[in-house]
């Protein structure tokens, strides 16, 4: 009984970091609709500004006053990136935003290695509060009490802030409506700044009073980042209490986890996601999302037709290079092009459901990894000849797409979403954690094509074929009626309901048709690369793909590939370099800016303008 | 407008390509090193620094086979899939004749089962699994550094002379903490078979809720606790532990506790009393060990780090490698590679004819705080071929020598 209560007050403690940081991104997303990828970096800034502050300001008062210090320096720093960055891209489509973020995480890396260096440093401990307290006989660490202590502080200053000032008033009218808000004369720009800074500051805030816990070191940012998720997701996105309530029952379950069932660490987190939002949609506190209430951003989108004859001699033309890449090219270039075609076709297949379909799925890697992994397995268990697990990828990454689409279709928006996340967690989790079947994060090697395909140009043409293949047969159902009736629940789901349509049917299929085809890329990358990793299966894997989507244009038909295309390559040719991470994410940040719409969405419109392109009929 | 930027593109893809073929320098024997440059900095950093001291050494006395040696470094951002094509890359455009790097296992398995398929030699310098030369082990790929199960065998010796015997065991959840246990376990139950584990603790990597963990191995009372905790765990495991008083009256065992990347950060803090492997640089008082540690420390005006060892080993087993070779060629290297020996700082070692791994062991000490910084005293080295199976088992373990 006495362990057990000392184990609740660990969980307290826990939470409150948990809590701080994932206010911050609760208050960005539920004014800005951003959401924040960069806000573990700010957390991360918090820690390293926080200690050396300490370094600096002596005794119990400098300890303080260096914490809530940190936090102001991150706010400031918030403010610096929503300015230079997010305020030019906020027409753009929604979610667009986060590609702009990514490109922040990777300039915060590279300047943190430059400023800090590479080591970690171990936070100080907090003068005055060093030792342990006895409660019922178990020794509680001062700081613990501290923590805990301050926390409701924290949350109800939060909340009075939000519901009894003015501000807090303004902040509200514009979670709800922030076009209205603008139309009454508030000055939008300046809430959002602030709203920024607010929220940066939290995550300041909550790197730098966790110092005397841990430290800081480098891979922070991205180490709190699905957690403080899924704390915003199970409270309700936008909500105070909710994400105070989502941080203290995910510690708590985690501190019992631990000692009770201690393999269990990896995965609990995504489980209480998952189960909170099948029994409660918005998560705990969240309000129920109406469709357009935030107003459709940016242009709607154009209807699609078929490419006309030029645009169609000009594939073939592109095509007809393409098979002469290993004629004229040496045999890494063919590696080099089937790895970019396998990851074009991985970013088309999201595409597809994202871009045509209108459903952000935040998890496709477990399909493209699922279909790495079935075709895998059938190789390493059954001996199953490579042509044939080719075969069974697609097939096995579709079905699990149609279960874990079932499940998922239920939620709308960024629930949706972060669903689709959770599911791909555990699937990560599944097959990290069963090495005796799965080979654990040792991955499964020696997983090599048949003979006749075995060298790098054989590879190449099978990929080729493969590849093009798919992103051309994704773009033909785009075309087919299932793509009409696809955009239509897209864009009104109510009339497509009026004309015979059944919405959610015609979802659940496009979402395992692009699982599908995703497991196709999958099922090549594995052979290509001989072996396969749970790194495919990762939320950074999922990331990638997203990224490429909004990069090359969400609402266009080639912006997949065309941005798959470019990133690829560029990383290829970026990682050369020492500093590659500030270049490659100065240079999204400035494609994002210059580029709202995407590479592919822009340079038509571009093309309009200057009269290359036709209006109304650009080439997509 | 899509059509443009797709013949851009593949117009750009074709100009390099053809560029790079066309300037080959071919009086220099290239070396491909991957490694994760940026995703580990702090131990990517010394090793690199390591390879450049040692490249210097090689290449002021001439170089090998009359030619100067060069390394050529990239950065795979720690996925298993770019190392692969990076590694084709180094060896059909950039002309390597041979790879070595990583420091994760997982990228290691990635690049020696595509150099296992493509035959080409792959010297894994750093990573840890066992599974590299032994399960997945392949005719291709060598390893230097000494593996997990010849550390954690180490650590039993040491643990099995006490009179603990309730052992508790906290690993991160992936597979090079499983490795860890599951070969501590073994070898300390084979010394001592009376032995009992009473907690098993799995934290997930650089995600320990180190309160929690402390709480459940207090609860299972042990005598003694084997770590495998490493970076900011560690850090976090061992200030809570000393906080909550956990190891008051305890013996506690760590894998890798000593290497100065993880003891460093620790400053004062470190877990004094703790038996763990690590690295001693401050001790040498002459021989090999104290010519590495000063040459180090003139050329960077750094203190070197047991990456920096391994990396300047590196490049002394590739330069006797391919100096017994006479040639570059991989066949002839992977012959040359099967039982060389080799002159380092911690004394001759040899790649073993049997499983490829090399006999590179470890330095065993007991963690003590002196002048506010975590150091490894009454430290022994422990050669590397007494704590590695015998030829029989090694057979079981390593399907490709049958």
């Amino acid at each position: 009984m006495e362990l057990i209560f000392a184990q609740v007050l660990t969980g307290l403690a826990n939470a409150a970091t948990l809590f701080l940081v994932a206010s911050g991104l609760s208050l960005i997303f539920g004014v800005t609709r951003i959401v924040n990828f960069a806000h573990g970096s700010f957390y991360m800034l918090g820690a390293f500004i926080g200690y050396s502050l300490m370094q600096v300001l002596p005794g119990m008062f400098g300890f303080w006053f260096s914490v809530l210090l940190a936090g102001l320096a991150v706010g400031v720093i918030g403010v610096i990136v929503e300015i230079c960055v997010l305020r030019p891209v906020y027409k753009a489509p929604e979610l667009f935003q986060l590609v702009a973020t990514f490109g922040v995480i990777l300039v915060i890396q590279d300047l943190a290695l430059l400023t800090w260096g590479a080591e970690d440093v171990l936070g100080p401990r907090a003068p005055g509060l060093k030792g342990i307290v006895r409660i019922f006989g178990e020794p509680v660490p001062k700081y613990d009490l501290a923590m805990i202590a301050i926390t409701p502080f924290v949350l109800f200053g939060l909340w009075y802030l939000i519901t009894k000032t003015r501000v807090g008033v303004l902040v509200r009218a514009a979670t709800q409506d922030r076009e209205m808000v603008g139309a009454l004369g508030v000055n939008q720009a300046w809430l959002f700044t602030g709203v920024f800074f607010l929220g940066s500051a939290m995550a300041g805030l909550g790197g730098a009073i966790q110092l005397p816990k841990g430290g800081a070191d480098l891979l922070m940012d991205f180490n709190i980042l699905a957690s403080i998720f899924v704390v915003v997701v199970i409270g309700g996105m936008g909500s105070l209490p909710g994400a105070y309530i989502a941080a203290v029952l995910i510690s708590v379950l985690n501190v019992f986890g631990v000692s009770y069932l201690p393999s269990s660490t990896l995965v609990l987190m995504f489980v209480v996601m998952a189960v909170v939002l099948m029994v409660k949609p918005y998560g705990l506190l969240g309000r129920e999302e109406v469709a357009g209430e935030h107003g459709q951003v940016g242009e709607p989108e154009r209807p699609i037709k078929p490419a006309g004859p030029k645009v169609r001699l000009a594939v073939v033309v592109l095509l007809a290079a393409l098979t002469l890449i290993p004629l004229f090219g040496s045999s890494f270039l063919s590696v080099l092009a089937t790895d970019i075609i396998i990851f074009c076709l991985f970013a088309a297949s999201l595409h597809f459901i994202l871009g045509l379909g209108g459903l952000v799925s935040f998890g496709h890697a477990a399909f493209f990894g699922g279909g790495a992994y079935v075709a895998a397995l059938m190789v390493s268990y059954a001996n199953t000849p490579m042509e044939l697990a080719l075969l069974l990828a697609p097939l096995g990454a579709g079905l699990l797409a149609f279960i874990i689409g079932w499940v998922c279709m239920r939620l709308t928006g960024v629930y949706f979403a972060m669903l689709t996340l959770a599911f791909a967690q555990l699937l990560w989790s599944l097959v990290f954690q069963w090495d005796e079947f799965t080979g654990g994060d040792d991955g499964m090697v020696d997983i090599w094509p048949a003979k006749w395909l075995a060298g790098s140009t054989s590879y190449f043409y099978l990929t080729l074929i493969l590849g093009v293949g798919g992103i051309l047969f994704l773009r033909h159902v785009a075309h087919s009626p299932f793509g009409y009736a696809l955009r239509a629940s897209r864009d009104s789901s109510r009339q497509a309901e009026a004309t015979g349509i059944n919405t959610k049917r015609v979802q659940w299929l496009a979402f395992a048709f692009a699982g599908a085809m995703a497991g196709i890329a999958g099922g090549l990358f594995v052979f290509s690369k001989g072996s396969i990793f749970p790194t495919e299966l990762e939320i950074a894997r999922s990331f990638d793909a997203l990224i490429v989507v909004f990069l090359g244009g969400v609402k266009t038909l080639s912006g997949a590939v065309v941005g798959g295309a470019s990133l690829e390559y560029l990383k290829d040719q970026i990682t050369r370099f020492e500093y590659w991470r500030i270049t490659l994410g100065i240079i999204i940040i400035v494609v994002v800016i210059l580029a709202p719409e995407g590479i592919v969405g822009t340079a038509r419109k571009v093309g309009e303008r200057l009269g290359w392109v036709r209006e109304q009929e650009g080439l997509r | 407008m899509k059509i443009t930027k797709k013949i851009v593109g593949l117009a750009a893809i074709l100009a390099v390509g053809f560029t790079t073929t066309a300037t080959f320098a071919a009086d220099t024997i290239k070396i491909g090193e991957i490694n994760h440059y940026k995703r580990m900095a702090a131990f990517a950093g010394p090793y690199k620094q390591g390879i450049e001291l040692a490249l210097e050494e090689v290449n002021n006395a001439g170089g090998v086979l009359g030619k100067p040696l060069e390394f050529i470094f990239r950065d795979d951002q720690g996925k298993p899939g770019e190392a692969v094509k990076i590694a084709e890359e180094l060896m059909t455009r950039d002309g390597a004749v041979m790879l070595t790097g990583t420091i994760l296992s997982h990228v290691g398995l990635a690049i020696s089962s595509y150099a296992g398929e493509k035959k080409y030699l792959y010297l894994a310098s750093e990573p840890l699994a066992d599974a590299l030369v032994w399960a997945k082990g392949n005719d291709y790929t060598f390893r230097l550094r000494s593996s997990t199960h010849m550390q954690a065998s180490m650590l039993a010796e040491a643990a099995a002379k006490t009179d603990a015997v309730k052992y508790a065991t906290i690993a991160p959840n992936y597979a090079y903490g499983k490795d860890a246990v599951a070969a501590f376990k073994k070898a300390l139950t084979a010394l001592k078979p009376d032995v009992e584990f009473v907690a098993e603790q799995w934290p997930g990597l650089f995600k320990i809720d180190a309160g929690a963990e402390v709480q459940a191995i207090e609860r299972a009372k042990p005598d003694a606790i084997y770590n495998v905790t490493f970076g900011g765990d560690l850090a976090k495991f061992v200030r809570e532990g000393t906080t909550r008083g956990l190891f008051e009256g305890r013996k506690a065992y760590g894998l890798l506790t000593g290497e100065p990347e993880y003891l460093e950060p620790l400053k004062d803090e470190a877990p004094a009393g703790w038996v763990a492997t690590g690295y001693p640089w401050y001790d040498f008082k002459d021989g090999a060990n104290k010519v590495f540690v000063d040459a180090y420390q003139a050329k960077f005006s750094q203190s070197p780090k047991i990456g920096s060892l391994v990396g300047y080993m590196t490049v002394q087993s590739i330069a006797a490698g391919i100096t017994k070779a006479g040639a570059t060629d991989t066949e002839a290297l992977v012959a040359a590679f099967k039982g060389l020996d080799v002159d380092t700082p911690v004394g001759k070692i040899t790649f073993r004819k049997q499983d490829h791994q090399a006999t590179m062991g470890a330095f065993v000490g007991t963690i003590a705080v002196e002048d506010g910084a975590g150091r490894l005293v009454d430290w022994s080295y422990k050669k590397g071929e007494d704590y590695l199976p015998s030829d029989e088992e090694v057979k079981k373990l390593r399907p490709a020598s049958n």
